[in-house]
């Protein structure tokens, strides 16, 4: 059977939620590998969240979020902009491939951008195999359904 | 009427939490004196024969203190549990792997090279490796098998208590000792007993102000202030993302908490929690700026998982 990359995709209310959307009224095509989880911000995001979603089985992770400077909350996606590559630092000393996690600001405008960061990711993940890690043995399927 | 049995055991420990023990100091004799003490190798001369001979359930108290690293561990953990109708994890290597857990970021064949063989210390005469089993001329010696990964108790048996620190701290070992006396109904199972229910910040008196961190430093490279915050000094201090229960020790003595009380409430994975609060802190905008402050944090992994790391959601690197 053929891998078909899992991956979450955590994006932001304001900006990259509506870009989604707009990818898809325009009829856009993007890959339908993302599972999309809504969060007011991508400040929200947890690293735990993220830890989590490997643990379950995704095989890569996206958070997008406002550009700089256009965050809802102001400072949200600054936050952003520091826990991603820190926990991208943290992956890999845990044997997890850096580039399973992924950070892009996506406007609500954006929807190319959007259909094109997720073409692009879900390529990429598709050389990159199935996650390996011995923590990371749950499949999501299982708990997601489907 | 019967004293109840208390049993004290060590698996992968550094014999810290026995220590720790003993630091209640006058207080050992009222243990000595409220309970029977069936089992406790470090001080007293006990065999394992003599707990299997044991009823099953018979011990009303076991502290067992350490993680599981090898055969004997696991098979001495599922023994105590068989034996003792409450068993409790005691100390940051029982809770969570502690220490030991810092092993699970190499594997066993790296570990042993290095020890055996690679180290500038070593001396290796004869290619000495350990081995399980050995012929001399008495006959066959056995010994325990080192597991490949560090796991806390809770993952080889059912724990019914947690109790935190590297060492638990005596005043908190000694209320849960009371607490049990006093016969109150005991907390549900699972229940972190001996620490509090907030972070280590929360206990600390240093002074906090807005933070706005460019640069991290070890504490050899600076000299703190000792009034003020570690953290806003730029001093990598685990107390945001560790439980409260100790009293902020080692912040009082001018050194930064390094997360022995595990993660706080509600938190499943200590070393997230600290990547969290770090980049609220850091004061950089740009990715490459927010590089040249990471490149600042010396060994990031075992710093934020130095106890946790056993407990962690990852647990250990992938080793390929
Ligand atoms: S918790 Fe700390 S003091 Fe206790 S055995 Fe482990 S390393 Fe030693
Ligand atoms: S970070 Fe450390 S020094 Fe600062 S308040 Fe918390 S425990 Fe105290
Ligand atoms: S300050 Fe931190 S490292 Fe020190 S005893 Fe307390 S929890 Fe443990
Ligand atoms: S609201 Fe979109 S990143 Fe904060």
């Amino acid at each position: 059977m053929s891998f078909e990359p899992k991956i979450i995709g955590f994006l932001c209310n304001w900006c990259s939620y509506s870009g989604a959307d707009l990818a898809g009224v325009s009829r856009i095509k993007s890959a339908p590998n993302v599972r999309v989880i809504r969060t007011m911000c991508s400040g929200r995001v947890d690293p735990t969240f993220i830890l989590k979603a490997f643990q379950l089985g995704a095989d890569g992770v996206v958070v997008m979020g406002c550009h700089p400077g256009d965050c809802h909350y102001q400072e949200g996606n600054y936050k952003t902009m520091r826990r991603i590559p820190f926990l991208k630092r943290i992956i890999k000393d845990f044997g997890i491939e850096q580039e399973r996690l992924r950070l892009e600001w996506v406007s609500a405008s954006e929807g190319d951008i959007y259909a094109k960061v997720v073409n692009e990711f879900t390529e990429e993940i598709r050389k990159l195999g199935p996650i390996k890690h011995p923590s990371c043995k749950v499949k999501l399927e299982k708990v997601l359904g489907g | 009427m019967q004293k109840p049995k208390l049993a004290l055991y060590w698996a992968a420990s550094c014999g810290g939490c026995e220590i720790a023990v003993l630091d209640i100091q006058e207080k050992i004799l009222d243990v000595a004196n409220t309970f029977d003490i069936v089992f406790w190798p470090v001080a007293m001369d006990f065999k394992y024969d003599d707990v299997r001979k044991m009823d099953d359930k018979s011990i009303d108290i076991c502290l067992f203190n350490g993680a599981i690293r090898n055969s004997e561990n696991e098979e001495i953990a599922h023994l105590l549990r068989q034996k003792s109708k409450t068993l409790i994890a005691f100390g940051s290597c029982a809770y969570e792997g502690g220490i030991p857990g810092l092993a699970n970021l190499s594997s066993k064949e790296e570990m042993l090279n290095f020890v055996y063989k690679e180290s500038p210390s070593t001396i290796s005469v004869d290619n000495g490796f350990p081995k399980t089993h050995y012929n001399v001329q008495e006959g066959e010696i056995e010994i325990p098998e080192l597991y490949d990964y560090v796991k806390p108790l809770k993952d080889v048996v059912a724990v019914d208590y947690y109790i935190p620190g590297c060492p638990p701290q005596p005043e908190q070992i000694w209320k849960v000792i009371e607490y049990i006396l006093s016969g109150q109904p005991l907390p549900p199972t699972g229940s972190i007993l001996g620490a509090g229910d907030k972070t280590c910040c929360d206990e600390c008196p240093r002074e906090r102000k807005e933070k706005k961190i460019k640069k991290f430093y070890r504490p050899f490279e600076i000299i703190p202030n000792p009034d003020e915050c570690l953290l806003d000094q730029g001093i990598i201090c685990m107390g945001p993302a560790t439980r409260s229960g100790c009293g902020a020790l080692c912040v009082k003595a001018n050194v930064p908490c390094r997360g022995c009380y595990g993660a706080p409430p509600n938190c499943l994975d200590q070393g997230s929690k600290m990547i969290s609060a770090l980049s609220s802190v850091i004061d950089a905008h740009s990715p490459e700026e927010i590089g040249q402050v990471l490149d600042t944090i010396a060994d990031p992994i075992g710093t934020f998982y130095r106890f946790s790391l056993a407990y962690s959601i990852l647990k250990r690197r992938d080793i390929q």
